[in-house]
């Protein structure tokens, strides 16, 4: 009888693991986190995976025995004994404190020891090569990314070579922002007068997307780019021809960046009818430092 | 300012949503015209609606003597939950045309402007916490705590129809954004800079300051006013550890309203003076953090949500132990659970901005924090689960919502621990994951609770029950609307979908947001027939009557009571000798009434027109500012002292019902207790369910 009585719960945790499936399935064309590109990303998804396990431990007894309750103690057809005073067992009560403090134990201290080793601040621990440096600007509803190293600037779309990590210095010289990239890894807010920073690393070359997730206002569902992770000599190609064909960073293309609009609307506004993506043969190093640096100088 | 802003201020024509269909361009900014239109057309037949049909039927008087101006908790509470189920019928209606969007803009366009869609999310989250979900279990608490803990009024009855009537000014000034454009497209939280003048000069932000702030200090009140009637106006006998874990959770939630609602006042203030004065606070330049806001506003948030969610945690121990027909298990555990709750989230909030760039030691200790609330969470199913064991479980509907319940928030806690992670926050944050994991705890748990709590006590205050037929409909749909609704957006956030997006053109979303469209359709017929079954019932209120009171075999005070009670709640404050005193007491065949010679005089608070009064003063000083009214704001801020200063002279304000008068009264109860057959609870759902109940205990020994 009680082996039937498990029968119940189970349509529905079948169901709800094809639906994981499913969604890891399609997660693969949506630019998932689940399908990871890089280590960090991957890092979360085993992170993931480890939590959901070990909280089964807590979890799966509701699933099981609630059924079961409400078969055996139904009323007008139970078979288990009434006791309606019954109100206290030593034996559940340690249970139902000391099984899940212990699981919480064990998953703070996976807690402690993950959150430090992604800490988005540190460099990625995987990497063998020096980072690339990008200086990320947000504006509303565009992000530019400044190369101080090679000397270029571009808006829509964030290249690096895939054999080095990328160290983000992030701010906003609009309302708050947050830059995320899935498949890479993890985001992080920018602010206007403040500096955070996100170290990402790509597995190989591949095309990822990469958005604001935090709603600034009507463009902000258009607010995406393509982070680039190219092989080393498709990188310098790149560099060389955005500081070969770059628009200049003058006053125009600032005034440009930080009128209200889409990368769409700043291609209209640079007189570029089509394309998504923007080059510039200049880095405005001092613009970011500027703008981050708002805080210290007062301004 | 010389500007007094003479008559309308900086309210023009393009305040009206008809100007956005005349001014359209294309297809979907003609929509989005329309759908706005639409809903300001229909707040505003429904107010006309109302009004003649109140007008007509001569019923100004008695809602203006029996109800706005009463101060009786019962009164107040029920008006409480009518205001919520209004004001959830307009933000259920957002939900759907947002889910609508969704789908039909996933190549970009649809049927409302992102501006739109941006206001549809803002005032979707801002009613359903502050104009929905709070004033649901306010009232709840309202009606229900008096009665468990036998007494007669909350400690402040005056204060109590003010936090009403300030909560419904807030509710007002919703509506009135509907017809006078635009809401604040800054979500619930209204994060700066954002909603700063220098990025949002409209009127949005400010309805939403004003709206926001009304509701916080009407629910500081309410704090107040329910905490001291816990700790003063307990019957004798009634001591902390007998008290029903409903108001055991009612107390938590209101200590928590206490310390909570303030950090939030001062948020919406200091952003109030940034926009009207020009202060620096959270802005951009000129020294301003808007990190602040983010602590102050969080310090108020978190707690928020277990303000929101152990009322329902206190229904949920209410309908575990009466239909399982036994003593609630582990009553001791449960209480400290409750108490760890309410002080474990005062030490959680950065959880809401580990994004933010502060180092890995702060998020490792707040995402600890954060997972330790599931001890006690995981705690409280496990002794619902324990109190079903060895009981008789009878799956009535609040019963149905309960067992839905269990499966549903341990999914919700599930996603919850994997949020605390500040690792796998860093990709699920600002995405519909996040979204389908706090309705999963708020829809399931609090709601789901409210809409238990609603049926099980329907009976105590109106003298019939709620058809179950529809009842179960209801139910159903509650439940598998919300799976389809939200499960489709846990896969839609592992995918990258971020939150309050208008339009995108990612295909293999589309799916997904097809099926959380069905889901949400299905909440809208299960509204539909919560709505239904209130009307069938009203038709079959004979049917279902139950004046005797006891409908469902209950285990705490007010099912001792007459159904609806009498005004003065008990004929003399009762004597409690233990837990659970109702059941006790019906068991040895007693009632709760005292001695022949025992009854006294009561004194019962007069009504009161402060509540009204400063609700409409709200309501107006609130619009002023909003739409930069000078002449009309100052003569109505400084006639808010004048009126309190005024309500401090009043000195007739108690009445005196005459102990024969509450004999009488109690007898003839009796009396049709006698003559009225008790019915087994295989009996429940029938009409012989006249409210008189065998107690379980017996039933089963027969």
């Amino acid at each position: 009888m009680r082996a039937a009585a498990l029968r119940w719960p189970l349509p529905f945790e079948t169901s709800m693991a094809c639906a994981a499936c499913l969604a890891s399935a399609q997660a693969a064309q949506a630019d998932s986190f689940l399908d990871a590109a890089g280590p960090v990303a991957a890092a979360q998804v085993s992170h993931l995976r480890l939590i959901l396990i070990l909280m089964a431990i807590v979890v799966v007894p509701v699933f099981a025995a609630t059924p079961w309750l409400v078969r055996r103690y139904r009323y007008g057809r139970a078979r288990g004994d009434y006791r309606p005073e019954w109100k206290f067992s030593l034996l559940f009560e340690v249970l139902a404190w000391g099984v899940p403090f212990l699981v919480v134990i064990v998953l703070g201290t996976i807690l402690w020891e993950r959150t430090h080793q992604l800490d988005p601040y540190l460099p990625v621990a995987e990497a063998k090569a020096p980072p690339v440096v990008i200086d990320v600007i947000g504006y509303d509803w565009k992000w530019l990314f400044i190369y101080p190293e090679q000397g270029v600037a571009s808006v829509g779309e964030m290249a690096f070579p895939a054999d080095r990590p990328v160290k983000l210095n992030l701010t906003s010289d609009t309302v708050m922002q947050s830059l995320l990239i899935p498949r890479l890894g993890s985001q992080i807010y920018a602010m206007k007068g403040m500096r955070t920073q996100l170290n990402l690393a790509a597995d190989g070359p591949g095309r990822f997307e990469g958005r604001n997730t935090q709603y600034n206002g009507k463009g902000f569902s258009a607010q995406s780019f393509t982070a680039v992770a190219m092989r080393p000599g498709d990188f310098e190609s790149w560099v060389a021809q955005a500081r070969a064909q770059g628009l200049p960073f003058d006053e125009k293309a600032r005034a440009a960046l930080e009128h209200k609009g889409t990368k769409l609307d700043l291609r209209h506004a640079l007189g570029m009818p089509d394309g998504t993506v923007v080059h510039f043969a200049a880095a405005p190093t001092a613009l970011f430092d500027k703008i981050a640096g708002m805080k210290e100088t007062g301004e | 300012m010389t500007d007094w802003g003479f008559p309308f201020g900086r309210l023009t024509l393009d305040a009206i949503p008809l100007s956005d269909i005349v001014t359209a361009h294309g297809r979907t900014e003609l929509l989005s015209g329309i759908t706005g239109s639409a809903a300001a057309g229909a707040a505003v037949l429904g107010a006309l609606v109302a009004l003649v049909i109140v007008t007509w039927k001569g019923w100004w008087k008695p809602l203006w003597s029996d109800w706005l101006t009463s101060v009786d908790h019962k009164k107040i509470g029920i008006m409480y939950i009518v205001f919520s189920f209004v004001m959830l019928a307009r933000a259920l209606a957002e939900a759907f045309v947002m889910r609508m969007q969704q789908v039909v803009g996933h190549d970009g366009g649809g049927i409302v402007m992102p501006e739109h869609f941006a206001q549809l999310f803002s005032t979707h989250g801002t009613i359903m916490i502050f104009f929905m979900a709070m004033p649901f279990l306010t009232g709840m608490i309202n009606y229900v705590m008096p009665l468990q803990i036998g007494a007669r009024d909350v400690a402040f009855p005056v204060l109590n129809s003010v936090s009403l009537m300030l909560t419904v000014a807030g509710g007002i000034i919703l509506m009135v954004s509907l017809v006078l454009e635009p809401f604040s497209t800054g979500g619930w939280s209204g994060y700066p800079p954002y909603t700063e003048a220098a990025f949002n000069p409209g009127a949005g932000p400010d309805y939403w300051i004003w709206a926001v702030t009304l509701s916080s200090l009407g629910t500081t009140f309410t704090g107040i006013n329910f905490a001291v009637t816990i700790y003063k106006k307990r019957c004798p006998g009634m001591t902390l550890m007998r008290m029903p874990l409903f108001t055991w959770t009612a107390l938590c939630t209101s200590i928590l309203m206490i310390f909570a609602m303030p950090p939030l006042t001062i948020a919406t203030a200091l952003l109030a003076l940034d926009r009207y004065l020009d202060f620096h606070l959270f802005t951009n330049g000129g020294g301003g953090n808007m990190m602040n806001y983010a602590n102050l506003f969080w310090l108020f948030g978190h707690p928020e949500v277990y303000i929101l969610i152990l009322p329902a945690f206190g229904v949920w121990s209410e309908v575990f132990s009466t239909f399982s027909g036994k003593t609630l298990y582990g009553y001791t555990a449960l209480v400290i659970a409750t108490m760890a709750i309410a002080v474990l989230s005062f030490t959680v909030w950065v959880h809401h901005f580990f994004t933010m760039g502060q180092s890995a030691n702060l998020n490792a200790a707040f995402g600890i924090a954060t997972m330790l609330i599931g001890v006690p969470t995981g705690v409280k199913i496990y002794d619902w689960m324990l109190t079903m064991y060895r009981g008789r479980v009878r799956i009535s509907v609040p019963m149905l919502y309960a067992l839905a319940f269990l499966f549903l928030f341990t999914i919700g806690g599930l996603s919850g621990i994997l949020l605390a992670n500040p690792t796998i926050d860093y990709q699920t944050h600002n995405t519909l994951f996040l979204v389908a994991h706090f309705h999963n705890m708020l829809i399931p748990g609090l709601l789901f609770g409210m809409i238990a709590g609603y049926t099980m006590w329907f009976p105590k205050a109106f003298g019939f029950r709620l058809d179950e037929k529809w009842g179960y409909r209801a139910a159903w749909c509650w439940i598998f609307g919300f799976m389809g609704a939200f499960f489709p957006l846990y896969a839609l956030g592992l995918m990258g979908m971020p939150r309050r997006m208008a339009d995108y053109f990612t295909g293999a979303w589309l799916p997904w947001t097809v099926v959380a469209l069905a889901g949400a359709g299905l909440i809208v017929l299960a509204f539909t027939f919560l709505l239904v079954q209130l009307r069938v019932s009203v038709r079959d209120r004979a049917r279902l009557a139950v004046p005797v009171g006891d409908p469902w075999d209950g285990r705490s005070l007010e099912w001792g009571l007459p159904a609806p009670p009498p005004e003065w709640n008990f004929p003399a404050l009762p004597r409690v000798e233990g837990r659970d005193a109702f059941a006790t007491l019906k068991m040895t065949g007693e009632d709760l009434g005292p001695p022949d010679d025992g009854y006294e005089d009561i004194r019962m608070p007069k009504n009161a027109v402060l509540g009204p009064v400063i609700g409409a003063l709200g309501t107006g000083l609130a619009f002023a500012l909003t739409w930069y009214l000078w002449w009309l704001a100052l003569p109505l801020a400084a006639l808010v002292p004048v009126v309190l200063i005024a309500q401090g002279f009043r000195r007739d304000t108690e009445k005196v019902i005459p102990a024969h008068e509450v004999r009488e009264t109690w007898r003839a109860f009796r009396a049709l207790a006698a003559r009225t057959p008790r019915v087994s609870r295989r009996a429940e759902y029938t009409r012989d369910n006249r409210g008189h109940a065998i107690p379980m205990p017996q039933e089963a020994a027969e």
